[in-house]
């Protein structure tokens, strides 16, 4: 058997379909249609009158989610490109964040964000935004970057009794395939070595995580032996795993999808230099996306990103120092 | 879709009407009294943020009040504390809110009138305007796919928030969804400041309505009757499975948008106008020429109300506000495992 990241968030619908009568999916074509990228096919049949199209309302989608959760139930709500909840970010920001702290009332409400660029999506339709709600009391925010985590993060959000906001990769959806759906997994507040090393610390997420092994490899041919920290979570962020990790190597490299200014990189950078700069036998170095719009053609757009190439390039100048 | 209101008037029926109308007046009465209580305890530099008053709107807003029922779900605008206290709000929520009472329903963490039991059906208002509305919506889907019927939602706005994209979000949702909401507009000629000519260019907001086949009515909002009257049959019918309703009212806001403002923006030939008149003085003539009560009954009601309100603030005021030293209001998440810093394990 073998399954994608896209039949994992498929599945792990399913199964919190089946499991609990309180979840629903509400988003644009989720239906009869099976979502745009097909992550609800099949579910509007299965549980009828629970997989339901919603109006291109992005702001309504989200407060109607709301006040369902409100009412007790467990709505997933899936925005159709992560760029479009910029529409609803007042209801996921300033309602459904500062729900909980205001009124004492949980708001279980999953937004599931296909996040990141492919080839020709540009400036609309590629977006990385954990940053942005990271940002904001009162959400937690995950960044699978496996199929295994894919589908347990994605059931645990759905269990988590506050909003979370769920930024699955748009690239990995066809391309990442692994043997089976996991039995057992990692609560999503802790990050995970994806792969020990003793030189330099990589910490990353998403879809950078495999641009970031794909740059270990290429670096352990030139005898350097990079970690590699997945932190599934940026929003907790697992310092503790971070900082045990430069403890061993001395080095650090964030590394992001997201536009440069501020934003996860740049927080763990902080964190681990504020706390631990003892640790640091070198400057820490972050690398994000380029700070422009995300371009149309291939060319533009796979330098716009950051790559196993310049991911080497910058783990070198940490290295090197 | 717009229809013409048909339903008897109270003044022609006995009895029940005449004990309905006069639950009505005297929570705008209470209302009234509250609300001068706050803006003194504004002006004396006692209440802190800002007082937002609901003067010449408790009509309208006291109708949405009584017209719901235990299981509704309300989602009150500003000037809403009339239909609050009839949706059975205790008066204490409202002082304990102002005061920033750890002991209130937002434990000093949100303030005036962003309060709410969200567990009662009574949602917990954010500033930003029409946003309200689709959370309403929400409620009533959830109770869908539950199976529960016969409950309504009513959110309630100012004309100025039918220019947001919530707003027509929200409606637009409701009439797909055919969800028994009822979504009352109260034009009260000005946005904070902007008058109706800045806000809209349609000949009535009405048109607001058919335009979503949403079904639309518009009445007198100074007039306690017809709101009544109004408000109830919007309500009837969207409990009667029959979709989203909308209530739009005309009237005047009696007041500046807040007690910081003096409101000198609003004319005196506006002010003399049909649309100036009280809510509360009208209903006050229309039960005194009724004859269903005299001056004597008023004035006692007056004085009640007046003891309720003094009680309430007095307990409010006497109670602690939130320790800013206590460990308990320092998370944003319910789910402590996933709170930073004072993490626990799950």
């Amino acid at each position: 058997m073998s399954i994608t990241y896209l039949e994992a968030i498929r599945e792990a619908q399913a199964r919190a379909l089946a499991d609990d009568p309180r979840v629903f999916i509400y988003g644009q074509d989720v239906g009869a249609f099976g979502g745009a990228f097909k992550a609800t096919k099949g579910l509007a049949q299965q549980f009828p009158g629970r997989v339901l199209d919603s109006p291109i309302s992005e702001d309504a989608m989200a407060g109607l989610a709301i006040g369902a959760a409100l009412e007790g139930m467990r709505p997933i709500l899936e925005m159709q490109f992560a760029d479009f909840s910029t529409i609803a970010f007042n209801q996921i920001v300033n309602q459904a964040a500062t729900m909980f702290w205001r009124t004492n009332v949980s708001c279980p409400l999953t937004v599931r964000l296909p996040c990141g660029g492919t080839m020709g999506s540009g400036p609309f339709h590629s977006q990385m935004l954990e940053t942005i709600y990271s940002h904001y009391p009162g959400l937690v925010v995950l960044t699978p970057a496996t199929v295994e985590d894919a589908y347990s993060m994605l059931l645990e959000a759905v269990a988590i009794d506050d909003p979370v906001i769920f930024c699955e990769h748009k690239l990995l959806y066809y391309h990442l395939k692994a043997d089976a759906l996991p039995t057992e997994a990692l609560p999503a507040n802790k990050a995970r070595i994806a792969r020990a090393g003793r030189d330099l610390t990589l910490v990353t997420y998403s879809a950078m995580v495999h641009e970031s092994l794909a740059a270990a490899d290429e670096l352990r041919g030139e005898g350097w032996e990079v970690e590699v920290v997945d932190l599934r979570a940026v929003k907790p962020l697992d310092t503790d795993t971070v900082m045990a990790s430069v403890a061993r190597t001395g080095r650090l490299l964030c590394v992001g999808e997201a536009f440069p200014w501020g934003g996860v990189t740049a927080e763990v950078v902080s964190r681990v230099v504020c706390e631990g700069f003892d640790l640091l036998d070198a400057p820490p170095r972050r690398l994000n996306a380029k700070d422009t719009p995300i371009p149309y053609h291939p060319n533009l757009w796979s330098a716009h990103r950051p790559t196993a190439r310049t991911i080497a390039m910058a783990a070198r100048k940490v290295l090197q120092s | 879709m717009v229809q013409s209101a048909v339903e008897p008037s109270i003044s022609a029926a006995a009895g029940a009407e005449c004990e309905f109308y006069l639950k009505a007046f005297r929570f705008m009465l209470l209302s009234r009294v509250l609300d001068e209580k706050f803006a003194s305890l504004y002006r004396a530099g006692k209440i802190m943020g800002g007082v937002f008053l609901g003067r010449g709107q408790e009509a309208l807003s006291v109708s949405i009040g009584v017209h719901l029922r235990p299981g509704d779900i309300f989602a009150p605008l500003i000037r809403d504390l009339a239909g609050r206290l009839a949706f059975n709000e205790p008066i204490l929520d409202a002082a304990r809110t102002y005061f920033g009472s750890a002991l209130g329903p937002m434990r000093g963490r949100d303030g005036n009138v962003h309060r709410g039991r969200p567990q009662s059906g009574l949602l917990a208002m954010i500033s930003h305007l029409g946003a309200m509305i689709s959370v309403v919506n929400g409620g009533l889907f959830a109770r869908r796919l539950r199976g529960v019927k016969g409950t309504v939602g009513v959110a309630s706005c100012g004309e100025g928030a039918t220019s947001t994209g919530s707003f027509h979000e929200a409606l637009n949702q409701a009439a797909v969804e055919k969800l028994p909401l009822v979504m009352v507009v109260a034009n009260n000629q000005f946005a904070y400041s902007t008058p109706t000519q800045r806000q809209f260019a349609c000949n009535s907001l009405l048109d607001r309505a058919a335009g979503y086949g949403v079904a639309g009515y518009e009445v007198d909002g100074t007039d306690l009757e017809a709101c009544l009257r109004v408000v109830g049959q919007a309500v009837a019918k969207a409990r009667a499975d029959q979709g989203p309703q909308l209530v739009l009212a005309r009237l005047l806001r009696l007041c500046g948008h807040g007690e910081h403002d003096d409101a000198h923006y609003i004319g005196a030939e506006l002010k003399a106008s049909d649309l100036g008149q009280d809510c509360l003085k009208l209903a006050e003539k229309f039960v005194l020429q009724q004859g269903w009560v005299d001056a004597a009954q008023l004035e006692q009601w007056r004085a009640e109300a007046v003891q309720q309100v003094e009680a309430a603030v007095v307990t409010a005021q006497r109670e602690p506000g939130p320790d800013p030293f206590s460990a308990n209001y320092w998370s944003a998440l319910s789910s402590q495992y996933l709170v930073e810093g004072g993490a626990t394990e799950r």
